[in-house]
């Protein structure tokens, strides 16, 4: 099938362009989206890991944010796309490989996101008590891989290392008041750690200022609007030198001069009374993390910014600050994981990449936060995934021009590994599964949180008719 | 708090915004482009893809482009969606700098 060489041009009904998007995130739905658009014929195999589809939306999103949950309706209409199959609980490297995707289509689309988490790079960082935020956020939204985490939120105080959304996410789910979490679709064990909650003093710390915080405006205004929790700034840390300034006034930065904006009024606060305080700390780098048995103290180092506007680096000056802590959550970005046979950038652990183009011979194509790192929102990916799709096609006359065994030839590849085939209608018994199990409870949906139950659920006979994309 | 897309638009038509919105809520006319507030997601993805900040959130817009709030719920519904980038119009660099971007 493969080496059958037709006069039909790629792309043509004859002989359609087969692509594997290696992802089902935001980047992965969007990257196909974009292809369905285009005038030439296309057939996209969607592979997923997990059984279920969505990718950070289901899993990166927090709960009380329901309307940025919307997007999945969107993608739940682009898996409706002539053409389009879903195949979760498949995972490159493990259930195939690439050189076999590469034999059953013209080319691989990576939208696999950023897995795995940069680290601080200090002794104890892994110290009981010590997290990452992404264990946290997974843990909270379900997720298979973090599930079986446990927290000890019997500690009063504490830290997160980073100044950026996912920070605010883990600030703002450990301070507001859990019944404002009931109706939402976090995990239930979650739920029921969350309320015996007595943590009541967070610490959000940065290694630069308050004009360089990578907060979204909206997402930092909303922790200053939580029942019985206040925000605080120390007025000190808001004295910004000139190049702070310059910055500030930059009209193209108008979010960070927002963020300032936020930071005066909350340096006013008297937060002596509050339920829950949670503190800003500028300027400072963890430098030490220290505990005989679990973690209970971290040591910050005062920090100086350096360089011209917009250059600006932070370059510590010897004087340190201790902090009595008993959770530590670290949230200072992502790395993507390397995959065999694809090129990987070490420092910034993305797949190395021209305008979504992997290495030198066109079929490797990457979207998404494999492809430029982990910034922007569900929204940036979709810009993101079309310009990496104007380049695959732009590749089409480059591209291996013979017909392609695609979902046909998946499935057989699959036949030999043990893995079970999710199809998007087996997510979809999935998805109606989760959302009767909400209803007791009040909720959107009960998430389920274990593999295998997940591949009960899809292995399990059909009750009715499902409607949908083809599997 | 919905997304409001104000006079700024006008003359420009640049359309980075309609790229980066995840649920495809632009509408848009000869002159410009509008969200629908229905349908928006308050995700804040296109604000900082506008080249001269055209788009607000609602607590954010300046009193004096009040009724655009009105003008967008009511124009984008009737408007054909434009979720792809279009070529701006051939004010639209003028205009920029006009603006002071």
């Amino acid at each position: 099938m493969n080496s059958v060489t037709d006069a039909a041009g790629l792309g043509s009904n004859g002989n359609p362009l087969h692509v594997a998007i290696v992802g089902s995130g935001p980047s992965g739905f969007y990257a196909a989206e974009a292809l369905f658009k285009s005038p030439i014929s296309v057939r996209v195999d969607m592979i997923e890991r997990l059984p279920i589809p969505f990718g950070l939306v289901r899993y990166g999103v927090a709960p009380d944010h329901p309307k940025l949950k919307q997007p999945t309706l969107v993608f739940d209409k682009i898996a409706q796309s002539p053409g389009f199959t879903f195949l979760g609980n498949v995972a490159v490297g493990r259930d195939i490989s690439l050189q076999q995707l590469q034999t059953t289509h013209h080319a691989v689309l990576f939208a696999c996101g950023a897995e795995s988490d940069r680290r601080l790079g200090l002794p104890n960082e892994d110290l009981p008590g010590s997290h990452t935020a992404t264990e946290f956020v997974g843990w909270y939204n379900g997720h298979p891989d973090y599930c079986n985490r446990s927290f000890d939120l019997t500690s009063e105080v504490a830290v997160i290392i980073g100044q950026g959304n996912v920070a605010i996410d883990v600030a703002r789910i450990l301070c507001k008041p859990v019944d404002e979490l009931r109706s939402t679709d976090i995990a239930e064990h979650a739920l029921d750690a969350l309320a015996g909650s007595r943590v009541r003093e967070i610490h959000i710390v940065g290694r630069r200022g308050p004009a360089q915080t990578s907060f979204t405006f909206k997402e930092l205004r909303e922790l200053g609007e939580i029942p019985g929790c206040l925000s605080r700034v120390f007025p000190d840390d808001l004295q910004l030198h000139p190049a702070c300034l310059e910055e500030l006034e930059e009209k193209r930065n108008f979010n960070a001069a927002k963020n300032v904006e936020i930071f005066q009024r909350w340096a006013m606060q008297d937060d002596a009374a509050a339920g829950k305080r949670i503190r800003f700390h500028f300027l400072q780098s963890p430098v030490a993390i220290t505990g005989a048995h679990r973690l209970e103290q971290l040591t910050l180092e005062r920090n100086i910014l350096m360089g011209p506007a917009f250059e600006q680096v932070a370059k510590g000056t010897g004087a340190t600050l201790e902090l009595r802590c008993g959770l530590l959550f670290r949230s200072i970005g992502y790395r993507g994981l390397p995959l065999p046979g694809v090129p990987f950038d070490q420092g910034r652990g993305v797949f190395p990449n021209n305008a979504g183009r992997i290495g030198d011979v066109p079929g490797l194509y990457a979207a998404g936060w494999i492809k430029r790192g982990p910034s922007g929102i569900i929204g940036t990916n979709r810009a993101d995934a079309v310009a990496t799709v104007q380049s695959l096609l732009a590749d089409l006359p480059r591209l291996d021009s013979r017909r392609k065994s695609g979902t046909a030839g998946l499935y057989a590849a699959l036949a030999g590994s043990d893995s079970q085939v999710v199809s998007y209608t087996d997510w979809r018994r999935i998805d109606a599964e989760e959302q009767r199990r909400g209803i007791a409870s009040g909720k959107p949906r009960e998430k389920i949180t274990r593999v295998s139950d997940m591949l009960a659920l899809a292995a399990s006979p059909v009750q009715q008719s499902s409607t949908g994309a083809s599997s | 708090m919905p997304h409001i897309v104000t006079d700024k638009c006008q003359r420009c038509r640049f359309t980075d915004c309609v790229t980066t919105c995840p649920v495809a809520c632009f509408h848009g006319d000869a002159e410009m482009v509008y969200i629908d507030n229905v349908q928006c997601v308050d995700c804040g993805a296109c604000v900082p893809a506008c080249p001269v900040h055209a788009i607000y959130e609602q607590s954010d817009l300046p009193a004096d482009k009040a009724d655009w709030l009105t003008i967008n719920a009511q124009r984008a519904p009737l408007l054909p969606v434009i979720a792809d980038k279009q070529v701006p119009l051939p004010s639209a660099e003028a205009r920029k700098r006009e603006l002071g971007y």
